[in-house]
């Protein structure tokens, strides 16, 4: 059993999900119930997957590669089929394989327009292949292809059961993404011709293994590892997203039907913050640290300019999808300073987000279907119309907000506290500043959220909606969705040394590699 | 009478032929002389059978191909005007094998029009022998006659339509812009033969590429390669492609895309390989302005179509500019260069083909070619608009789609070249590729989003081979995408070893 998880179990996760579309592909699509529950046993199946890896994952050696599984692929480039996971891919890979149930859960009776419940769940397990695939990648080409491959997926859920300008934030959402990630493909190549991997692990020259190509760099002239930095830079950034590319965020968000917008939450932007982590800095440190002042800069922009923007929404779903760019802020700066503390906290914000931001979500997509309507003026006293719905959205916006004790806290505080004394090469005034800066971004940040949630949940029901029949309680499916997360965000507040413990380890592997570059 | 003229052609000895080297393309010929007798017998009786046997009748080569490759021997006749490499092989069984599939696509659409049958098989066959007699042509007097074999009965083929007004116009332009072509191309030639007094490319490769860099040899390369430019439809020797592309029966639009395009990049890789591959000086800058014009226009002017066929043969423009930046640092990178154009060009086929099929399927029904009677296609034919979907998605280059592995084939090349023409491409290509993708994807709109423009949903039945050709460029597409190491490893290719 051991053994075959060993050899089997990770590529199982990844590509369960296909097969499970596959045979969905080949039901008529009439057969409403019967795809819904081929999609729910397939995701809860690779769920399973989820944890029987993590029971056999070794907690004492998480900062090296698991289950891994080396096999050929495109020889002609020398990439390979590698997939593994860490301490770092494994909290983001459980998070992935848990909100991604939920969503079929909650879609149960209430599929957006136009319907087709088919074809909505295959695009959704398709996404879950990639988000996997993305996190169990260990060769830069096999990372690229499982990066792009869920954007066509996303595209259609975005402009297919979206709102009314669906089709503008599809494509701008493909757009955007697109071009960041073809300069990042150019990066990778030229990483691989420039870097002289032969005395590694990888025994070749010329390689795309994300294990060997750390110790694999040195050669490089700095002024080349920058540029090769940028590329990437651009890819991940705007995946992120970061200011100033993340104009496209806002629009998808608030296009997007409700689990579209809790995937992109709750998982798609991680894959920029983990490619920071899992390949630009470990790979390129050097760079990294000419990079971070610019990439802690614009962080504590985002933050700042995430929260004003925040304050001038009238929309409840783009008020969130703003500080979703105010909150990577947060995971951004604490990878900026290229600390073991840093991008602990950044680790921990990409999962705390992820529970926090999507609970948000669903919560937002079902007041939509209550209210037909989010305009936040128009809402009012929660509280009283469906009180339970009141109470968990009070839960998720304290955590939002880093209230200490939930989930957000533990990835904003850090993050915070590791920019006073940043890693070796960086310029501490700087990142003191860019501290103060991002601290005055919590308060805002507490001052939009109870805000929002005194303008919709206080008071009374505003008068079109007093006696209406519509807005009801939770719903059983939702509750199924919803406990799942509440449970984690209260659990991972008050026990960070849950996440922590996993992390760390791996996380001081980055770091070690980020203070040999800044010694030598 | 001369005696002495008359004896020398009396001594001519036949020079030795290497019956297994010319089997595929005698068998080709035997197949289209076969075809023209059972026309002449069996007349009006015979039309049903034509296309079937035609389909046949290309697969043929395919089994001289295999036994060849399996010998793996290169082998060379008429002094090295006539190779057959593993480059050859390839080449040829990509065209056979595109031509297998431009026929399955005709099968309907020729037999349900007011079009005679047999002729268009003959003439598509003796366009795909020109085409497979490239591939081996080592000479410059081969290359012209292999390319004038190809294009005279594509001139026909392209104005096949002739009661049309955009068909007499498609088969004209087409004509007058490729002869214009051939002269530009011919001139070359006979300046290159002045140099360096032989015909044999191998030859014109010591006196060009050892010579000095003299104008004439300047003049002779450019002009030779701008002949071939017309045929890839390279900016600015692009203007006869959307027309003739529009007026053409739309298999042959996807023949003249795929097929005819693929052999005017297997001439220009010969001429710069063997003949002029020390002189990239000259046709290094040349491509590198023909990539990112052809690349950058085709992109443009694509996002403005409202065609189907136009947008294609715009984004055809596209794809080849992508292919010219491989070429453009063939001189700093060597055979990968070739290897990269060559695994574009399989993938090109199968992507192109597949999604030509979707076009004339969806407008059986439609009898449209407007972007726009796309929409709701995927409510009323959900297999057409997910074939769609894979074939555009895989052009935008999106993996796991097939042309994911063939742009990342051209990034490597040109980053591998470590120069600043490559760097310049590599960029140009990915910003490129995200102008390509606004058109790809408002197909892709046109067809999941929109409803459909009529309300008319009736189901459209698609003929058998059609089907058939687009689950072949599906399977193809997907699984080569997903495997990209099935036609890498085939497509590790040489000319600088033999050729020299």
């Amino acid at each position: 059993m051991e053994d075959f998880l060993n050899d089997w179990g990770l590529s199982l996760a990844v590509f369960l999900p296909v097969v499970g579309a596959a045979i969905m592909a080949l039901i008529p699509r009439a057969e409403e119930q019967l795809h819904k529950v081929v999609a729910l046993i397939t995701t809860l199946a690779v769920a399973g997957m989820g944890v029987a890896l993590l029971a056999n994952f070794d907690m004492g050696r998480s900062k090296d590669l698991q289950f891994v599984v080396d096999a050929s692929w495109i020889d002609v480039i020398n990439s390979r089929y590698i997939v593994g996971l860490d301490g770092i891919s494994m909290p983001l890979m459980l998070l992935t394989m848990l909100i991604v149930p939920l969503c079929v859960i909650y879609s149960w009776n209430h599929f957006p327009e136009p319907h087709n419940p088919k074809a909505f769940l295959i695009l959704i397990l398709i996404l879950e292949t990639g988000m996997i695939g993305t996190f169990a990648a260990q060769d830069l080409i096999l990372f690229f292809v499982f990066f792009e491959i869920v954007l066509v997926p996303m595209y259609f859920l975005i402009g297919v059961w979206g709102g009314e300008e669906r089709q503008y934030a599809a494509i701008k959402f493909f757009l955007f993404t697109l071009f960041g990630s073809a300069l990042m493909l150019v990066s990778f190549l030229a990483l691989y011709f420039l870097a002289d991997a032969s005395g590694t692990a990888a025994g070749v020259a010329n390689t795309f293994d994300m294990r060997a190509l750390p110790e694999a760099t040195a050669g490089i002239a700095l002024s080349t590892q920058v540029i090769i930095f940028g590329g990437m830079f651009l890819g991940f950034g705007i995946k992120v997203p970061m200011f100033p590319f993340h104009t496209w965020l806002p629009d998808a968000h608030t296009q997007a039907p409700t689990v579209g917008s809790v995937i992109l939450a709750a998982i798609l932007l991680k894959l920029g913050t983990y490619g920071f982590i899992r390949i630009a800095i470990p790979i390129l440190p050097e760079a990294a640290i000419e990079w971070a002042p610019i990439i802690g800069g614009l962080a504590v922009i985002g933050i700042i300019y995430g929260a004003l923007c925040c304050l001038a929404q009238t929309d409840m779903k783009r008020l969130i999808a703003f500080s979703s760019v105010a909150h990577m802020g947060y995971t951004m700066l604490g990878i900026s300073t290229l600390t073991d503390f840093g991008m602990n906290a950044a680790v921990f914000g990409m999962v705390a987000h992820g529970l926090i931001t999507g609970t948000l979500f669903f919560i937002a997509g079902s007041m939509k279907e209550r209210y037909h309507t989010l305009e936040i003026k128009r809402l009012g006293g929660l509280l009283v119309s469906a009180p339970k719905m009141g109470w968990v959205f009070g839960l998720a916006t304290m955590a939002s907000l880093g209230l200490p004790g939930l989930a957000g806290f533990w990835g904003e505080v850090p993050a915070i506290l590791a920019a006073y004394s940043p890693a070796e090469g960086l310029s501490e005034p700087l990142f003191r500043a860019y501290m103060v800066i991002a601290a005055i971004g919590t308060v805002l940040a507490a001052g939009y959220l109870l805000w929002l949630y005194q303008r919709t949940a206080f008071g009374t029901p505003t008068e079109e909606f007093v006696d209406d029949p519509h807005i009801t309680d939770i719903s059983i499916p939702e509750w199924v969705a919803w406990v799942p997360m509440i449970v984690l965000i209260l659990a991972l507040g008050i026990y960070p040394n849950l996440l922590f413990n996993l992390t760390d380890p791996a996380v001081v592997a980055v770091g070690d590699l980020v203070a040999a570059a800044a010694g030598s | 009478m001369d005696t002495s003229a008359l004896l020398t052609v009396l001594a001519f000895e036949r020079p030795p032929i290497d019956w297994h080297a010319v089997a595929p393309e005698l068998t080709l010929l035997a197949v289209g002389a076969l075809l023209t007798i059972l026309d002449v017998v069996l007349l009006e009786r015979g039309r049903k059978f034509m296309a079937a046997a035609a389909g046949l009748g290309l697969l043929l080569p395919l089994i001289p191909i295999l036994t060849l490759a399996v010998d793996g021997t290169n082998r060379s006749m008429f002094g090295g005007a006539f190779v057959v490499d593993e480059f050859a092989l390839l080449m040829k069984a990509l065209f056979l094998v595109s031509g297998y599939i431009v026929v399955l696509l005709s099968t309907n659409y020729i037999a349900e029009g007011d079009f005679w049958e047999s002729e268009y098989y003959g003439l598509l066959i003796s366009s795909l022998m020109g085409m497979v007699l490239m591939a081996s042509a080592r000479d410059l007097v081969t290359i012209f006659v292999a390319l004038e074999l190809l294009s005279i009965p594509a001139y026909l083929l392209a104005g096949w339509r002739k009661r049309s007004l955009e068909g007499n116009e498609a088969g004209m332009k087409y004509f007058l812009m490729g002869v214009f072509a051939s002269a530009i191309m011919l001139y070359g030639m006979s300046l290159l033969y002045g140099v360096a007094g032989d015909t044999r490319l191998a030859e014109i490769g010591e006196a060009v590429g050892r010579g000095d860099s003299l104008p004439i040899v300047t003049l002779g390369v450019v002009f030779t390669l701008i002949g071939f430019a017309f045929k890839v439809s390279a900016v600015p020797f692009h203007t006869w492609a959307p027309d003739t592309y529009q007026g053409a029966p739309t298999p042959i639009t996807a023949f003249l895309a795929v097929a005819s395009k693929t052999a005017g990049f297997v001439a220009l890789l010969q001429l710069v390989y063997v003949g002029f591959y020390g002189r990239d000086d000259v046709y290094g800058p040349m491509f590198w302005v023909l990539a990112l014009l052809t690349m950058t226009v085709g992109n443009l002017i694509a996002l403005r179509q409202t065609n189907i066929v136009r947008l294609f043969a715009y984004s055809g423009v596209a794809q080849a500019g992508y292919m010219l930046a491989a070429l453009a640092v063939a001189g700093e990178v060597g055979d990968t260069a070739l290897q990269a154009i060559s695994t574009y060009l399989v993938f090109y086929a199968a992507m192109n083909l597949g999604a030509f099929a979707v076009i004339i399927a969806v407008a059986r029904k439609t009898r449209s070619g407007h972007t726009q009677s796309y929409g709701g296609l995927f409510e009323y034919a959900p297999g057409l608009a997910v074939s769609m979907g894979v074939f555009l998605f895989s052009l935008a280059g999106i993996p796991p789609f097939g042309g994911w592995y063939a742009k990342l084939a051209v990034f490597k090349v040109t980053v591998e070249a470590d120069t600043w023409i490559g760097y310049s491409l590599a960029i140009a290509v990915a910003v490129n590729s995200v102008i390509a993708l606004y058109y790809y994807a408002n197909i892709a709109r046109q067809m999941f989003m929109n409803p459909v423009p009529d309300g008319d949903t009736t189901p459209i039945k698609v003929p058998f081979s059609l089907a058939a050709a687009v689950a072949i460029t599906v399977i193809a597409t997907v699984g080569l995408g997903v495997l990209p190491n099935l036609v890498a490893e085939i497509t590790e290719v040489s000319l600088l070893a033999a050729g020299g």
